[in-house]
């Protein structure tokens, strides 16, 4: 294939190079008006050629068709997918139809109404009928993609099922992080100024909150001690005193925070239950992602269960689907023992952003509930 | 005007004569467009060889962004920014737009220049300033604004997420402001021009159709343009100052930042009502430039006038309501993103309207295939292909799998970069003579179009196929996963096709220097147009005309035209009829009632 494709390319190399030589001659010999004028010879090589290559650009599009088509919207492992591949299908054969019956229409002409053998134009201005037949039909055939795109969005995002099991993905430079709600399927709060080397995701339990603050309290003494040891070319103390204000601003706002919240729960964050690398979830049940971003945007881009969702700092954004097919099972139907369904990000968000991604593991409901049952609550770990 | 003395600074620096600025812009324009394809030729390497070490690499890039040969993912995604930018800005914004309204404008209408030809100058020298603050943003120490050109925020906005966000965004900013002021004071001299300085005759409805596809996308970029503007100076504003307006609840380089409040989405809405629009500033005149091409050619009129200059309203109209199709996956409300499906597939009627009034315009012609001529059937060609794919993504169901993936960077080259700069190509074939007064070389513009068109299909078209199997664009290597490693082979074939399309430009480059000096003396009328430029001296003359201003009498469209018996056309022996020449009694004029 490599070795076919770079002959090619060598082949049309070497062509272009002849026919630069060739038109040098030519255009040497050559003066005067045929420098401008096309001619009949001419007229008649270039209607063949575009015939050539109208012929060569589809059967390359066979060609591709051929070579990838196996490998083009892969086997759907979701239940909505089901109806994303219909849909696609339905209007892939109205593009395909469209583009390929106007490019017969565009070789046909440029062959039949080329110079030298349709010497004469017929004066033509416009034709309200014609014109009426090609404004109304795109318009009725567009009405049809339009209400079934439509209804399928409207099902695919707004028919949430009410028993869905509650994930929240968590996106930051560059790796995600799953947490599942848990038992009482509820996330617990979070917040991005709790974040700190031992709660990545800056979940908020009752606990949390006096750790956060006493982290604070340490940083602000830290940096007040490192105002003593300024020392020219290190960190100035303006500096040092700017950093100290942001602590302490970040510090008032989680205190803010715990007031206003005097009433709420916060211990339904304590059986969240928090994962990397790999994330598991059972086939055949809805699970609603709940899709958050530490730092820049991200976008969670699940490409078998036809599922994108951007992640955008600040904003909680969701995405559910139905998982249809095991991992297990896709291994065989692919035929590929080291099959996985892959987590990446899709929206640039920096240098290692191709480098994104999670595993993720359908499984049933057993292997499922076995597997979260060995995962550390947020309150243990927390406590470890 | 005439008589005042000339020297080398007011002619051909500071000119304020319109022919002047018009070569001014394509020259940049084109100086641009190597650039930006040069850098894509580079990164094009990187993803056909992922990891491996060309000395071409370390040769343009040094030893800090291509280490022993290899590239670096910050300048991958530098090259990848700045591509976009120069491509989508600089030459089809500027270098088409610039050229052609520049150029046309003023001829085909019949004025003797430019409403405010100090303002024109401004507008170039500022487009200028820009390209020179582009360029320069590349030497900075952190590199070249890396965050897409779509620059979004956070990413753009902290300098701690990644290096190009540093000085090389500060740049970024600052030249696209400049270009900003370019493209404003350009548009609103193009719209003045086109509404006042008409001449005697020249009533709306005769307009060539390029004429009413630049003065559209005036319109256009008058009114999106200083959206784009307040979208960059907010984001100067919360770079430099400390606002909110883009940024919320981050956490980064292991500090909690103190902004709250602001959000990424406000950014994306403001660009993109930038944004789309933009991509119709881009297309309106390649559509309008393949529009004379293509009926001159054809020795035809331009088949349904009205529909075309309707549909070119039309879709001038309807890119301002549907810039929420690039933001379908970021969390907007379902029920708005129903309505940006609906609004944005509306544009598919207009846009078809006009693909087949140009293929009824080729229908029973007689078809002249000048180097022009072609590069709008190709430009006819890709305008089909690139826009039956939007159909797939303007749907906001099928565009979740496809947010963001290598179909959405097929079909915008396609539709978009490859239709008008196949257009532009035509342009600068058709009118070369009347910019330079001699002709370009048809046979190296033959080999120069075969090779543009083959290759560019070759890159462009085999993208949707990987897109369809779900790889991710602005990715520096797919080798970290095993789910696309079957198809390797496209990135390679994408990669050989783009090299030979690269290659194949310096043809154009050398037949475009080469011509402005040795090429044969223009004609006065070389392709038999109706249009007002051809009745103007070859050589050059401030105010273009050197007597009167000409008189129209009819539309510019009457080629083939039969006299009134039928027995020859209207004016004997010759098929075609300038619009100076005055209507017969009982003649109808254009389209007719």
């Amino acid at each position: 294939m490599t070795a076919l494709l770079f002959s090619l390319v060598i082949i049309v190399g070497i062509v272009s190079i002849v026919q630069m030589l060739r038109v040098f001659d030519l255009s040497n010999a050559l003066k005067g008006t045929d420098e401008i004028q096309v001619n009949d010879q001419e007229t008649n090589n270039i209607r063949w050629a575009f015939v050539v290559f109208f012929l060569g650009f589809f059967a390359f599009f066979i060609y591709l068709v051929a070579s990838y088509g196996d490998q083009l919207l892969p086997q759907s492992a979701s239940l909505h997918g089901l109806e994303y591949d219909w849909l696609m299908d339905l209007n892939m054969i109205i593009i395909i139809t469209a583009a390929g019956l106007t490019h017969i229409l565009l070789m046909v002409f440029i062959f039949k109404y080329a110079k030298n053998v349709s010497p004469k134009a017929t004066f033509v201005t416009h034709n309200n009928r014609l014109e009426l037949i090609w404004t109304t039909t795109p318009a009725v055939v567009l009405t049809i993609i339009v209400i079934y795109g439509i209804s399928a969005w409207n099902s695919m995002l707004m028919d949430k099922p009410e028993d869905s099991i509650n994930i929240e993905l968590y996106a930051r430079q560059f790796d995600w992080t799953a947490r599942y709600a848990g038992e009482d399927n509820q996330l617990g709060k979070a917040n991005f100024r709790m974040i700190s080397t031992t709660n990545a995701l800056g979940v908020i339990n009752s606990s949390s909150i006096d750790d956060r603050l006493n982290e604070y309290d340490d940083k602000i003494f830290e940096l007040e001690a490192s105002r003593e040891k300024v020392f020219p070319g290190g960190v100035s103390d303006d500096e040092i005193l700017d950093n100290i204000i942001l602590v302490k601003k970040n510090r008032a706002a989680v205190l803010q925070y715990e007031e206003q919240s005097k009433n709420e729960n916060f211990d339904i964050a304590n059986d969240d239950i928090i994962t990397k690398v790999e994330f598991h979830i059972p086939v055949n049940k809805s699970v609603n992602f709940s899709i958050r971003s530490q730092d820049v945007l991200h976008s969670a881009y699940m490409p078998h269960f036809r599922a994108q969702m951007n992640a955008v700092p600040g904003v909680i954004t969701h995405f559910y689907f139905t998982p249809i097919i095991t991992t297990k099972e896709m291994k065989k139907i692919t035929g590929n023992p080291d099959f996985d369904y892959l987590l990446l990000c899709n929206k640039i968000c920096g240098a290692a952003h191709y480098n994104m991604q999670m595993n993720i593991i359908v499984e049933t409901e057993e292997e499922y509930n076995k597997w979260l049952a060995e995962q550390p609550k947020f309150n243990v770990a927390q406590a470890q | 005007m005439a008589g005042h003395k000339e020297t080398f600074i007011t002619k051909y620096l500071f000119s304020y004569d319109h022919k002047m600025i018009s070569r001014q812009f394509l020259l940049t324009g084109t100086t641009m467009a190597f650039i930006g394809m040069a850098m894509s030729l580079l990164f094009r390497l990187q993803l056909a060889f992922p990891g491996e070490s060309f000395a071409v690499l370390n040769f343009f890039l040094g030893d800090k962004w291509a280490p022993g040969g290899v590239l670096d993912p910050n300048m991958y995604l530098a090259l990848v920014t700045i591509h976009g930018t120069i491509m989508v800005f600089f030459l089809l914004t500027a270098g088409l737009s610039g050229t052609f309204a520049n150029l046309l404008i003023p001829l085909q209408i019949g004025a003797r220049d430019m409403a405010s030809g100090m303002m024109n100058m401004l507008s170039y020298w500022f487009f200028f300033l820009s390209s020179v603050v582009m360029i320069a943003s590349l030497y900075v120490e952190s590199g070249p604004a890396s965050a897409g050109w779509t620059i979004y925020p956070p990413l753009s906005a902290l300098p701690q997420a990644m290096p190009g966000s540093g000085t090389g965004m500060t740049l970024w900013l600052v030249s696209m402001s400049f270009f900003i002021v370019s493209s404003l004071l350009g548009g609103i001299n193009y719209i003045v021009t086109v509404i006042n300085l008409r001449t005697k005759g020249m009533n709306m409805l005769r307009l060539p159709l390029s004429i009413w596809a630049l003065f559209v996308t005036a319109i256009l970029g008058v009114l999106s343009f200083p959206v784009l503007f307040a979208a960059v100076l907010l984001l100067i504003f919360d770079r430099t100052f400390g606002t909110s307006f883009y940024l919320s609840d981050i956490y980064i380089a292991g500090e909690a930042l103190d902004h709250t409040g602001g959000s990424p989405l406000l950014f994306q809405h403001l660009f993109w009502f930038l944004g789309h629009p933009e991509v119709y500033i881009i297309i309106l005149p390649a559509l309008g430039i393949s529009s004379e091409v293509i009926s001159t050619n054809s020795r035809k009129p331009i088949f349904g006038y009205r529909a075309m200059v309707g549909s070119i309203l039309a879709i001038g109209f309807l890119s301002f309501i549907v810039w929420g199709h690039h933001m379908f996956v970021t969390g907007m409300n379902p029920f708005v993103g129903a309505v940006f499906t609906f609004t944005t597939l509306l544009i598919a009627i207009p846009s078809a309207v006009k693909a087949f009034n140009y293929l009824s315009t080729l229908w029973k012609g007689s078809i002249r295939y000048t180097p022009a001529m072609m590069f709008s059937i190709g430009m006819v060609s890709t305008f089909i292909t690139g826009g039956v794919t939007g159909i797939i993504l303007a749907d906001a169901a099928l565009d979740i799998n496809l947010h963001d993936t290598y179909f959405v960077v097929a079909h915008f080259h396609i539709v978009m970069g490859l239709s008008a700069v196949m257009a532009m190509f035509a342009g600068v074939y058709h009118w070369f003579p009347k910019m330079w007064g001699r002709m370009l070389n048809k046979k190296l513009g033959y080999v120069h179009f075969w090779l543009t068109f083959i290759t560019a299909y070759g890159v462009f078209f085999p993208q949707h196929f990987q897109g369809l199997a779900g790889v991710p664009r602005r990715y520096y290597a797919n080798t970290e996963f095993p789910l696309f490693d079957g198809l390797s082979d496209i990135s390679y074939m994408v990669t050989m096709f783009a090299m030979v399309g690269g290659l194949a430009q310096f043809i154009f480059l050398f037949n475009l220097i080469y011509s402005m000096f040795n090429g044969p003396k223009a004609p006065q009328n070389p392709w038999g147009s109706n249009t007002l430029e051809w009745t103007t001296p070859v050589e050059h003359v401030h105010g273009n005309w050197p007597g009167e201003l000409p008189v129209v009498h009819r539309w510019a469209y009457d080629y083939s035209k039969p006299s009134k018996d039928g027995t020859d056309y209207r004016i004997p022996g010759q098929d075609f009829v300038p619009q100076t020449v005055p209507l017969e009694e009982g003649e109808i004029d254009g389209e007719g009632h």
